[in-house]
This record gives C-alpha cells, sequence and structure tokens, in this order.
C-alpha cells in the first residue's frame, strides 16, 4: 500500500475542521493559526505530488481506489493527472491567502474557520475523484460551507445571494444528477475511466439511444446545464455578481479562485470526454454563449460601480475564454492539432492564471473595504496611490495581470486561447477580442479613480498602507504572476502529455 | 569588440535590470536607482555600438538566434533575437537618445519626490522599446509592444495625481490598445496561416520567400491576398503606437507627462515603434506588390493614411499656443512622412527620417523642457518671449533643431531624410497624392516652427515667470549640445551623393547620386522651405506680439479656421460622440440585460424544467415501487419545510433536487440489481 496523498490532500483540511470543531475552548488566534497550518497542508501535500508526479505520463498517477457502495458498484477512486495537479496546486495556493484574507474578521473565527477547511476539502474532493458518486457528493457538499461562509459574514444582500447562489447551483446539479442517473441506467457504471473508453469507442452513445426518444439529448443538457450554471456559462451567470459581492473578502477570493474551475474543470473532465459527438452537434449554439460571456461580462463590468461586482463581472468574462477554446474544439470536425493543443493549454493555464489574478483583484478591493469602514463604490475613492504606493503598487500588478499584459501570467494562456480559438473558428476570436478592449478599458478606469487624482472620499481621511499580514496575502500571488508569467513553461510542462493525448483523440473519428 | 546575436538580449536586459532595481529599492534610494538607469542604459549604449560593429561586418545577412520559450502540445512556442544594420541602428539610437534624455532628466526632476520612480519607468521603457527591436518574433514584438504601453501609461500618468495626466494615461493605454487589438488579431491569423511568429527561421521564418508565397498566394474576403489582410491589421497596431490618423488623439494628451519623457515618446522609444514595426516586416508588407488583380495593397493604405496624417498635424500645429502641443503635432506630421515614405516603396528612407528625427525632435523637446523649467513650468508661448538673450545655449540649439525639422537646406539633417522621402514619393506611381500632400506640409512645418521659435526667444518677455528665466544648469543644456550635434551631422550618412545609410540597411552597394539629378524636386521643396519660413517671419517675427492677450494674426484674419485647428478638428468630440456614447450605451445594454433579461430567461427555463420534472415524476409515481416513493416524500417534505420559508422559485427547484436524488437512488438500484 502506497502513501495515500490524494486521500490526504483532501481529508487534511476536514481533519483540521474536525479539530477545530472538538475544541471549543481555542483562542481566535490559536484557531486561525491552526487553520492555516491544515489549509497550507494542501501546498505540502501538492508539493510531495509534484515531486512523484511524471510530467512524461499522461493518466493518471497516484490512483487509490476502495470498494464503497458495492450494490451500486460506486468505488471510492481517487487519481491525479496534470489538470488536476494544477488545480490542487491552485487550490494550494488560494485557499490558505483566503484564510489570511480573513485574518482579522472578529465575527466567530473558529466557525468560520471550520467551514473553510470543509470547502477546501470538498474542491480537493472534486479534482481528485474519478467516480461520480464521490465526486458529485463533494461537489455538492462544497455549497453547504459556501452558502454559510456568504450568509454569515457577508453584506447586507449576503441572504439573498447565499440563498440565489445555493438554489442555482442545486438547480443545475439536479439536473447533471438525473443526467447521471440515466448514464448509470444505460451503462452501469459510475466510473469516469470507463465511461470515457465506453465514449470513446461509441459504446455509451450506442447505449444511450437505446433509451430512445428525447433521452440522449436530456441527459446531455443535464450534464451541461449543471456545469454551466457552476463555471458559470452565460446566460446562466446571473447569480455570481451578487454571490461574489456579497460574499466576505476570502470567500470571494476562494470562490472566484477555486470554485469557479471546478466547473471548467467539469467541462474538460466528464463533458468533453463523455459526449463527444454531443457537444460537437450543440457546440455551435454554445460557442455563441461563450462569446456572448466574454463581450457581455466585459461590457457589463465597464458599468458596475460596485468594484466587487466588477471583478466578478470581470471572472465571467475570464472563465468564458476557458469555454470559447473548448467550444471552439468541439464545434469543428476535424480541429487542427496545433490551434487545439494551444487552445486546450490556454484554456488550463487560464483556469490558473485566473485563480490567481482575480483573487488578488477581490482582495485588493477588500483592503478598500477595510480602509473605509465597508465602502467599495468606485466613486468612494481617490488618489489612494498617494498615501498606499505599496498597495497600489501590487494592486496595480494585479490590475494588469487580470487585463492580459505580457511579461505577467494573464498573457500567456489568453493568447494562447485566442491563437486555438483563431485557428479553429476566426470569427468567435476576432469578436472576442473586443472582451480584451473593454476589460482594459473598466480596469484602467478603476484604477484611474480609485488610485489616481486628488485625494477625495476614503483616500482623505487616514489610509494605512498595507498591513504586514496583508503583504503576506497579496505578494504570492504578485510574485506567482511574474513566475508565469515569464516561464509558462513550468506549468505547461505538467499538462504536456495530457494535450497531446486529448489532441491525438480528436484526429480520430 | 562585437557582439555576437545570442547576447543580443543583453541590450534590453540590463535596463531592466535597473528598471526592477528601481521598483525595489525604497523611494529615498534616489541616487540608487538613477544612478543603475544611467550606467545600465550607458552599457546597453556600448553594448550596441559593438552590435552595430558585428552588423556592419556581415551586412545583408540576417544574424538570428532562436530559443524555445515553452513547450506547447507537440511543438513549443520559439522567440528569438535578431542582429541586422536595422536592428543595430536603432539599437544605437534608442539608447544614445536615451542616455542624453536620462542624464537631462536628472536635473528636470530634481525636485519631484517620486524621483526614484521616475527612472525606474524610464528604464522600463528604453527597455521595452529595445526588446521590440531586437525581436525576431512577431510574438516578441507584441510582448515588448505592450510592455512599451505599460511604460508610457507610467509615465504620462506620472504626475498622478492630477486628473488630466491620469486621463491622458488612461487614454494613450486604451488608444493604442484600440490599435493593438488589430495587431494581435493579424498576429494570430500570421500565426494561423504560416504556421510561425519568427521572422527568419532558416527558411520557415514568416519573412521568408516560402511563407510570403503563400501568404501572397491565398485570397480572403473582399478579394484581398492573405498577405495583405494580414499587413493591414499589423499596420493596425502601428497606426496606434505612431499617433496616426484616425487614433492620433492620445498623442498630444501625453504632454501631460513630464517633459523628458515626451521626448522619450517622441523620440525615441514610442512613437517610432510604429515605423520601426511596418519596417521590420516590409517583406510581409509588400508581397503583394507583385499581385496585378487585387482591390487594395497594403502599402498603398499605408501611404495614404501616413499622408492624411502628414497634413493633419501640420495644421493642428499651426493653431497650438502650448510649445510642447506645437511639437507633438510636427511629430504626428512627421511620422505621416515616415508612413509616406513605407507606403511609397522606400522604407529606408523612413528609416533615415526615423533616425534623424529621433535627434531633433529629442532636442526640441529637451529644449523645450529646459524653457518649462526655466520659466517655472509655463508653456504658453504667448506667456512666454525674450528668453533668447536669457537662455542662450538654449536658444541656440533649438535653432538648430528648429531648422532641422522645418528642412533647411543643405545643412541640418532633416533635410536630407525629407528630401529622400520626396524623392520616393515622387516616384511612386500609384498616385500622387502623397508628394503633393508632404510638400503641403513642407511649408506649414517651416511656417509653424517659425512661429514658435519667434514666439518663445524673440521679442520681450510676456509674463514674471518668463521675465525670471535664466539658463539651466550643464546637466541640463550638454545633452542639448550634444543632440545639436548629431541633429546636423546625421544627415550626411544618407545623401544622395554618398548614401551610406541606405547601403547599409539593404546590404547593396552604394549607389551614388550627384545631386544634380533630383535637382528640381530639391529646388521646388528648398523654395517650399523658404517660403514657409518667410511666411513665419513676417507675421510672427517682424511683428512681435506684445501681450500675452494678444490676438494672433492668423487668428484675427480667420478666427473660425484658427479655432477649429486649435481645438485639434474636434477630433476628441467627435469620437466622444460616436464611439465613445457607443461604447457606453452597450456597456449600459449589457448590464441592463443582465438585470432584466438573462435572470428572467434562466427563471422560465426553471419553470419549464418544473413542469417536466413534475410530469416526469407522475410517471415515477405509478411505475416504481413505493418503498422509494416514500423516501422520496420525506426529502420532499424536507424541501418543503425549509422552502416554506423562502420565496416562490424556491418549491421548484428543492422538488427537482429532490426527484434527481430519488431517481438516482431507483436506478442505481435497478443498475446494481441486474
Amino acid at each position: 500500500m502506497s502513501f495515500p496523498v490524494l486521500s490526504l490532500l483532501i481529508f487534511m483540511p476536514w481533519v483540521g475542521a474536525f479539530v477545530l470543531l472538538v475544541s471549543p475552548g481555542l483562542g481566535p488566534r490559536a484557531a486561525r493559526l491552526l487553520a492555516l497550518t491544515f489549509s497550507l497542508s494542501t501546498l505540502l501535500l501538492a508539493g510531495v505530488a509534484l515531486c512523484g508526479f511524471d510530467p512524461s505520463a499522461a493518466g493518471y498517477q497516484f490512483p487509490e481506489s476502495h470498494d464503497w457502495i458495492t450494490s451500486l458498484s460506486v468505488r471510492f477512486r481517487l487519481g491525479l493527472d496534470g489538470l488536476s495537479l494544477i488545480l490542487v496546486l491552485l487550490t494550494g495556493v488560494v485557499a490558505p491567502l483566503s484564510l489570511l484574507a480573513s485574518w482579522s474578521q472578529a465575527n466567530n473565527p473558529r466557525l468560520l474557520c471550520i467551514l473553510f477547511l470543509l470547502l477546501q476539502g470538498a474542491a480537493l474532493g472534486v479534482f481528485l475523484a474519478l467516480d461520480f458518486v464521490p465526486w458529485f457528493l463533494f461537489w455538492e457538499l462544497s455549497l453547504v460551507p459556501a452558502y454559510f461562509l456568504i450568509r454569515l459574514w457577508g453584506g447586507a444582500g449576503a441572504t439573498r445571494s447565499a440563498y440565489q447562489f445555493v438554489i442555482y447551483t442545486i438547480g443545475g446539479s439536479a439536473f447533471m444528477l438525473l443526467g447521471f442517473a440515466g448514464i448509470s441506467l444505460a451503462v452501469g457504471t459510475f466510473d469516469f475511466g470507463e465511461l470515457t473508453a465506453l465514449a470513446a469507442n461509441g459504446t455509451l452513445a450506442v447505449k444511450l439511444t437505446a433509451l430512445g426518444g428525447i433521452w440522449p439529448t436530456a441527459i446531455f443538457l443535464g450534464v451541461l446545464l449543471g456545469l454551466a450554471v457552476k463555471v458559470p456559462l452565460f446566460p446562466f451567470h446571473t447569480w455570481l455578481p451578487a454571490a461574489y459581492a456579497e460574499a466576505p473578502t476570502g470567500v470571494s477570493m476562494f470562490l472566484t479562485g477555486v470554485m469557479s474551475k471546478m466547473g471548467v474543470y467539469g467541462f474538460l473532465r466528464i463533458l468533453w470526454p463523455l459526449f463527444p459527438s454531443a457537444l460537437h452537434t450543440f457546440a455551435p449554439a454554445l460557442l455563441w454563449l461563450a462569446v456572448g460571456g466574454v463581450i457581455f461580462g466585459a461590457f457589463a463590468a465597464m458599468r458596475q460601480t460596485d468594484l466587487k461586482r466588477m471583478v466578478a463581472y470581470s471572472s465571467v468574462n475570464h472563465l468564458s475564454y476557458c469555454l470559447l477554446a473548448l467550444f471552439a474544439i468541439c464545434a469543428i470536425s476535424r480541429p487542427g492539432p496545433d490551434a487545439a493543443a494551444a487552445a486546450l493549454t490556454g484554456a488550463i493555464l487560464q483556469m490558473f492564471n485566473h485563480g490567481i489574478s482575480a483573487a488578488a483583484l477581490f482582495f485588493c478591493v477588500g483592503v478598500l473595504e477595510v480602509r473605509s469602514g465597508g465602502l467599495r463604490g468606485i466613486g468612494d475613492f481617490g488618489g489612494v496611490r498617494t498615501v498606499a504606493p505599496l498597495f497600489a503598487g501590487l494592486c496595480g500588478i494585479s490590475m494588469f495581470s487580470s487585463l492580459g499584459l505580457p511579461g505577467l501570467n494573464g498573457f500567456v494562456g489568453e493568447f494562447l486561447v485566442f491563437r486555438g480559438v483563431f485557428g479553429l473558428v476566426p470569427w468567435a476570436a476576432a469578436i472576442s477580442t473586443l472582451g480584451l478592449f473593454a476589460t482594459a478599458f473598466f480596469l484602467l478606469t478603476f484604477w484611474q479613480r480609485v488610485f489616481h487624482g486628488p485625494r477625495i472620499g476614503a483616500g482623505k481621511g487616514p489610509f494605512a498602507d498595507l498591513s504586514a499580514i496583508e503583504v503576506a496575502t497579496l505578494l504570492p500571488l504578485v510574485g506567482l504572476m511574474f513566475l508565469f508569467g515569464l516561464f509558462p513553461q513550468l506549468l505547461t510542462v505538467l499538462i504536456n502529455p495530457l494535450v497531446n493525448t486529448w489532441v491525438s483523440h480528436l484526429a480520430m473519428p | 569588440m562585437k557582439l555576437p546575436v545570442h547576447l543580443l538580449w543583453l541590450i534590453p536586459a540590463l535596463p531592466l535590470l535597473a528598471a526592477a532595481l528601481g521598483a525595489l529599492v525604497p523611494r529615498r534610494a534616489r541616487g540608487v536607482a538613477s544612478s543603475a538607469a544611467l550606467v545600465t542604459i550607458i552599457a546597453s549604449f556600448l553594448l550596441s555600438c559593438m552590435a552595430l560593429s558585428s552588423a556592419l561586418g556581415s551586412t545583408g545577412v540576417h544574424q538570428v538566434s532562436n530559443f524555445e520559450w515553452f513547450q506547447l502540445g507537440g511543438g513549443s512556442v520559439r522567440l528569438g533575437w535578431l542582429l541586422d544594420p536595422l536592428t543595430a541602428l536603432m539599437c544605437v539610437m534608442v539608447t544614445f537618445v536615451s542616455t542624453l534624455i536620462f542624464v537631462f532628466s536628472l536635473g528636470y526632476m530634481k525636485e519631484d519626490e517620486n524621483f526614484k520612480q521616475f527612472f525606474c519607468f524610464l528604464s522600463l521603457f528604453a527597455a521595452a522599446m529595445l526588446g521590440i527591436i531586437i525581436s525576431n518574433s512577431l510574438l516578441l514584438v507584441f510582448i515588448s509592444w505592450e510592455l512599451v504601453g505599460l511604460a508610457s501609461y507610467l509615465l504620462i500618468g506620472f504626475w498622478f495625481t492630477r486628473p488630466s495626466a491620469a486621463a491622458a494615461a488612461k487614454k494613450a493605454f486604451i488608444t493604442t490598445r484600440i490599435g493593438d487589438l488589430g495587431f494581435f488579431v493579424g498576429m494570430l491569423w500570421l500565426n494561423n496561416a504560416s504556421g510561425s511568429l519568427l521572422f527568419f527561421d532558416g527558411g520557415r521564418g514568416v519573412l521568408e520567400s516560402a511563407a510570403l508565397g503563400t501568404l501572397s498566394s491565398q485570397v480572403t474576403f473582399g478579394g484581398l491576398a492573405v498577405s495583405t489582410a494580414i499587413g493591414l491589421l499589423i499596420f493596425c497596431g502601428a497606426i496606434g503606437k505612431s499617433g496616426q490618423f484616425p487614433l492620433h488623439v492620445w498623442l498630444p494628451d501625453a504632454m501631460e507627462g513630464p517633459t523628458p519623457v515626451s521626448a522619450l515618446i517622441h523620440a525615441a522609444t514610442m512613437v517610432a515603434a510604429g515605423v520601426f514595426l511596418i519596417a521590420r516586416v516590409y517583406p510581409l508588407m509588400s508581397a503583394d506588390q507583385a499581385l496585378a488583380h487585387v482591390p487594395l495593397h497594403a502599402l498603398t493604405a499605408v501611404a495614404f493614411i501616413g499622408a492624411i496624417t502628414a497634413l493633419l498635424g501640420a495644421c493642428i500645429a499651426v493653431a497650438q499656443n502650448d510649445i510642447k502641443r506645437v511639437l507633438a503635432f510636427s511629430t504626428v506630421s512627421q511620422l505621416g512622412y515616415m508612413m509616406i515614405a513605407l507606403g511609397v516603396g522606400s522604407w529606408v528612407a523612413a528609416i533615415f527620417h526615423l533616425l534623424t528625427h529621433a535627434f531633433f525632435k529629442a532636442l526640441l523637446f529637451l529644449g523645450a523642457g529646459s524653457v518649462i523649467h526655466a520659466a517655472h513650468h509655463e508653456q504658453d508661448m504667448r506667456k512666454l518671449g525674450g528668453l533668447g538673450p536669457k537662455m542662450r545655449v538654449t536658444f541656440l540649439t533649438f535653432a538648430i533643431g528648429m531648422m532641422a525639422l522645418a528642412g533647411v537646406p543643405f545643412l541640418f539633417s532633416g533635410f536630407w531624410s525629407k528630401e529622400a522621402i520626396l524623392h520616393a514619393a515622387y516616384e511612386w506611381d500609384v498616385s500622387s497624392i502623397p508628394l503633393v500632400i508632404a510638400l503641403a506640409a513642407v511649408v506649414l512645418t517651416a511656417f509653424y516652427m517659425t512661429r514658435l521659435v519667434a514666439e518663445v526667444f524673440l521679442g520681450k518677455a510676456r509674463s514674471k515667470e518668463a521675465d525670471h528665466a535664466h539658463e539651466n544648469s550643464a546637466v541640463m543644456t550638454v545633452p542639448l549640445v550634444l543632440l545639436a550635434a548629431c541633429s546636423v551631422i546625421l544627415g550626411f550618412l544618407g545623401t544622395p551623393v554618398w548614401p551610406w545609410l541606405q547601403s547599409t540597411l539593404t546590404g547593396l552597394p552604394m549607389e551614388k547620386h550627384s545631386l544634380l539629378e533630383g535637382a528640381s524636386l530639391i529646388v521646388l521643396s528648398v523654395l517650399l522651405v523658404c517660403s514657409g519660413l518667410g511666411a513665419g517671419w513676417a507675421l510672427y517675427a517682424r511683428r512681435l506680439r506684445q501681450s500675452a492677450a494678444a490676438e494672433d494674426p492668423l487668428e484675427s484674419t480667420w478666427p473660425r479656421a484658427f479655432a477649429f485647428a486649435g481645438a485639434r478638428f474636434k477630433f476628441d468630440e467627435l469620437y466622444a460622440a460616436t464611439v465613445g456614447r457607443l461604447n457606453l450605451s452597450f456597456a449600459a445594454l449589457s448590464d441592463w440585460m443582465d438585470s432584466n433579461v438573462w435572470g428572467g430567461l434562466i427563471n422560465l427555463l426553471a419553470r419549464f424544467g418544473e413542469t417536466a420534472g413534475h410530469f416526469n415524476k407522475e410517471t415515477d409515481d405509478e411505475v416504481l415501487n413505493t418503498g422509494f416513493n416514500a423516501a422520496s416524500e420525506e426529502i420532499r417534505s424536507v424541501g418543503k419545510l425549509y422552502s416554506r420559508a423562502q420565496t416562490g422559485e424556491t418549491h421548484g427547484y428543492l422538488r427537482i433536487v429532490a426527484l434527481g436524488f430519488v431517481v438516482l437512488a431507483i436506478l442505481a438500484m435497478m443498475g446494481g440489481a441486474r
């Protein structure tokens, strides 16, 4: 029995949550430190996994498989490939920093930490589970702590937003569950690996067709809907701005940094391999939706006066690039291998990069909120750069990372997505460049209004520059922006074999 | 000493290092930041000279050094360095002019509290520009190109507490980014059509004959050759960066930055990038020249855009009262000249003018900076006056710069480079419009520069600030003298009698011509220069302005035309009313749709799903056995209990969830039992 690194990855945060749960006498500081330690376990274990990871192999590594519900042939199967490794690393980075961003949260810190660790474990479970049942459990379980985190520590409209968030996502996943029920009925397995193999040799499609009627399409649409709401795919995104805006800073960071990736991950891990032909049929329409998300997300962001809503809309825009890449591949009958490889690599890098830069931007808005006693309107500040040059500098780097400035991480992902999409569906790439323009426009407007000009509004009063803890939160993210902007090879080396396998499968009829 | 091509990266890397150092040291470490910037730019200059010597050692050869940036799928993304005379000459010019501007800044920015940041940004600016120049890959050009945009953004908005500076910085970034989107799409297309972005790669590069043949033989929309379409898209980027019509509006506003920044932007590090880019990808831009039956050649568009810009800039410059704005519009106009040269087929003439212009425009801007610094930041020409006797070095050097820009014959570099462009335009057989416009702009240039000098340096001081002005210290005047010397000498590198520059750039043997060959055109342009100088002299120097409030002679003759040109032909207003409004309306529409349409649509879908689910449940109830029904009821009742506390929609959603779980369980059991 080898070292169960993946199980540890998932369950260490939960162990932490349990320890916190059974020690009610813990002071706030001790609770936070304990939670941070357990949260950091992900990064540590991901490092262990990284060391043992064979970057030249495409398949799942560190596999674990335990019988679970034998009567349903459900197994607790875990595995890690390049895609999951990158997302685990992202979680390992963003989760402790999100916790650090909630450091000054005085209201029941122990409960906050417990919920946070639960959320972290559930997210890791989603990235590592290879059987639908545990995968779906992790997927749904992540909603519970997220709901309470938004509800209990969020802003004025938190109750409604948290509620809407949960209802939308559950509503979506219910359809996905129905879809998988149908699949299970047809082929009798929940295992992603087996299902992928069945899909690849056409058996899955045949068996689903055997269900007759609208069922094959309905099952596909059910699974699609569950994932689309989670990402979110335009126009299923209406829950997102409210939820992200009302959540407390640390939670917004985690939601956008990690949870939004669960949906894209599902698209790549489940929908695409299981329903290649159905996805091909629907891809032209879905491509329009992705383009819609790119354009409407960015332009809607331009109109927001609430800075958190602005960053939230920019997340809609950024995540739509990932889906744009995937749908462009699916829309083409025989995608060119170069373009497909660029699009897929770009989509995965974009997931990681967006996680880093959006988390940093949410944190920066949080800093503004803390300084101004809860204000986060674009007109509530002015001249902040004069009083807080360090904050201005780090926030500026995050902003330029988000708008895709070369040299920082955002550019590489976006360039590859666009390069791939242009080679597949040129018009979609050409139209989507409008999203790049709009993103630059609203981010620079934000910067101009808040940081430049004379000191007005909340910038006028005593406005302290970043504290040590705040620097510790933001600086690692900024460091990663430079690191992966200059050396994207560090990430691409992990996913190249996987991407190559995907691309070679595309070449088959 | 020669610099091998694989070490070419040192040239931008050194200033970049200085920028990084400048960013990391504390604010009070002024000396560290400024000396790092200076030392590295001087080192880069020396390296550039070494690069020039190795490029001259092998003219006509493109030395390249390519490397892999990162792996991508089965292949990789490659970048590279390129060393040829064009690269080397540009590097020498940029580092030399930058060095002088850096030195000048030591004096000019002495009292600024963000002194250290200024040098950090200056180094970044120079590094990014050098990055464009040494790239052997369009991708690396684009990367550096965007970094130039970033550095200009930071420097134009350097005095960020001023709302106008903050707005100008954003305007520059956004306007150039519009052009950059075209560039970006062009780059994607090029990559897609040729499979590479390297310029030279042992026969597989995009500027080599194999790729060019493919690109020019394919036809795309409107009957254009693919190479034409890609060329035009890349040209969009040049339109933005080089301040060409219709994206020229950011350049005058960029005056909000400190004057050394204006000098850098206008001479060495920013607007030159667009012209350089087109010169660099010239084989691509001209790949369609051999095709007869195409609706448009890429270079024809370049020539006409350049012609419009040359005239537009010159007209507006005539009616400006801010010393820096006159110079800014003269840059717009001169860049138009360079584009004309590129368009009519002489990229060499364009680069010649780019080089001479870099020196005399840096000289003029630093001279203006010297005036502004001496006159306590007064830059309205109407309030200056009489500075000639008070600031002799500045005056003399400025006069040299002015004569170079105006194209005063024989002694000044601007004359020779402009002459080269006029000759090229004369020989262009597509249209004579660019030539006519270029000649008209010659008159205007001489006219407005005479006006500028007369208003600023002659007569008597018309404000307290101008009255108290005195010459600046050597740290500011020595760069002026050096630049003035170059503004004279440089012209002799490219005269028809001894066209060293032309033969070096093209790698072809020197083709000497006597001046008499094109004598008629030379005589014509000399006459035009003289008429411009004469008109300016008659209107502004013979009858000197008496007070700051006095009317401009042109203003009293044609008040409306003067006001219209003074308001920059209202381009800003036009754009605000059209593109700007469209942009905002679309943003408002997106936001409104978000609140009112998409949410409703989803709810409608949910209702539909709920109905379907309900129907489905009814059938299931009849078919499936009761045990699971009971379980479902339990879950459903919990759901109901929960949903009762909430609003309407809940009910349906939760029912679907419950139903989903039940159906899953039932189906799974059936599956398990089989």
